[in-house]
């Protein structure tokens, strides 16, 4: 006998805000791995801009390692390693914001570097024939630069990471995507929750960037160059 | 007041300065020239060390800029630079270019940096520009305020890299206007040039470089009318 087509959403109504509050929860940890990302990031940027040696090398391995393994890797060790190496039973939420946070700094740093070296090496000598210290240089004179350059590429990322946020649910963090699995195994229909997610995951990145194009709009306004 | 002895330069391979020497005083104007590649531009880098020399010693006021205790950063703040490409922070305004410097560096308050400021820019011709950001401005605008912007330091010294160079022609005499103005209240000022006009008329002095040597150097009526290498008479003779 052949199955049913049907699709049949009436079912799923009430597991809907359990859904819902998934979006809360993704967002929240994306954000924070963000935030992780983006310090880290600058500061990784840096060391390979104008880092000693040690630093540089530090940046430069640290880059290729959490660029060259598997993210959902790099999320399993630290999840099942941390607990096993140290004892300490990490949560769900705390392993996926420093596997994220790790991750992403590793494609913000390269993000950030490509956007200061972007920035034309004369401004720097004007700088520094003006005896500007390095600190505010970079600060004031060479990142506000070079930000016009990153932003395009950094809400690319912000991007990314939204929806390959979907990989905690391997490690039972209760995101979007873990939602929709668990309501698909409680009412044995899996289709029906899992297009509801993909809706709202789809939606959720058209917001981030039409948020970025409207960013990127108003710099270029405001920039008469 | 500079004091340049064996100044060596080389990128790789490549030996640019070969060993330059020379003294300027102050309030003295000296001009730079020499065919392209002879390591003019580098020399002048090398007076406030945007280029790292290979040998020989800079002094500047007594300091000795080359010496690895030298404070570096506090010697810049007395030479002020003009670029051939202006580099003005094209983030700030006019007003923001000249002020930012003064008051991050010499911590002078913002009233009295952008009264300073004004100053420079009428001192300029420039006074409606304040507001205005550089990208709105024309080459010979933005290298008049790249100018103000050094002078807004109160540098004792200026150096000018082919300042006009890329300039288009009609916009070349207002930054020669403004560099003469400098020259006649008394800066001392090294001009690296292919402004023979120029380097006649306001000139103390002229610096002949060829393949990274000081070839020939003397007073502009000399040098110009009776130089005495070959070198300096091919040379003059293809630019004059």
């Amino acid at each position: 006998m052949k199955p049913p087509m049907n699709l049949d959403f009436s079912q799923m109504t009430p597991y809907i805000p359990y859904m819902l509050q998934g979006i809360w929860v993704t967002l929240k940890f994306v954000f924070v791995a963000l935030l992780v990302g983006a310090l880290l990031g600058t500061l990784l940027a840096l060391f390979k801009i104008s880092g000693p040696a040690p630093l540089r090398i530090f940046a430069v391995t640290y880059t290729s390692i959490f660029r060259g393994t598997p993210l959902i890797l790099q999320l399993m060790l630290i999840y099942f390693a941390v607990p096993q190496l140290t004892g300490y039973d990490i949560t769900p939420f705390l392993s996926a914001i420093t596997a994220f946070g790790l991750n992403s700094a590793a494609y913000i740093s390269e993000i950030i570097r490509a956007g200061i070296q972007a920035v034309d090496k004369g401004q720097v000598e004007a700088a520094q024939a003006l005896g500007i210290p390095y600190r505010s240089m970079m600060k004031d004179i060479i990142l506000p630069q070079a930000f016009k350059n990153i932003l395009p590429a950094l809400m690319n990322e912000v991007i990314t990471l939204t929806k390959e946020s979907a990989l905690v649910s391997t490690i039972g963090y209760l995101d979007l995507m873990r939602r929709a699995q668990v309501v698909g195994a409680s009412m044995y229909r899996q289709f029906e929750p899992l297009l509801f997610v993909g809706l709202i995951y789809w939606i959720l990145v058209m917001i981030l960037t039409l948020i970025g194009r409207q960013i990127e709009r108003r710099m270029n306004a405001s920039d008469t160059r | 007041m500079i004091h340049v002895e064996g100044l060596r330069k080389s990128f790789g391979e490549l030996e640019v300065l070969k060993g330059i020497a020379t003294d300027v005083a102050s309030g003295e104007v000296v001009a730079v020239i020499g065919p392209s590649g002879s390591g003019k531009s580098t020399f002048l880098r090398c007076l406030n060390l945007l280029e790292t020399p290979t040998g020989g010693t800079v002094q500047i006021n007594g300091t000795e800029l080359t010496s690895p205790k030298a404070d570096v950063r506090a010697a810049r703040q007395e030479i002020g630079m003009v670029f051939q490409h202006f580099h003005l922070f094209p983030h700030l305004t006019v007003l923001g270019n000249l002020t930012y410097a003064p008051v991050k560096v010499k911590r002078l308050s913002k009233a009295a940096a952008e009264e300073k400021a004004l100053g420079l820019l009428s001192r300029v011709g420039l006074s409606d520009k304040a507001g205005a950001y550089p990208s709105s401005l024309s080459g010979g605008q933005k290298q008049r305020v790249a100018i103000a912007r050094a002078l807004a330091m109160e540098p004792r010294l200026m150096l000018f890299d082919e300042p006009t160079s890329a300039l288009d022609p009609e916009m070349v005499k207002e930054v020669l206007d403004v560099m003469k103005d400098l020259a006649k209240s008394g800066m001392t000022m090294i001009v690296v040039t292919h402004e023979m006009g120029f380097a006649r008329e306001v000139a103390d002095r002229v610096l002949f470089l060829d393949q990274g040597a000081l070839i020939e150097e003397g007073p502009p009526e000399t040098f110009f009318s009776h130089p005495k290498t070959g070198r300096a008479k091919d040379f003059l003779q293809k630019v004059l």
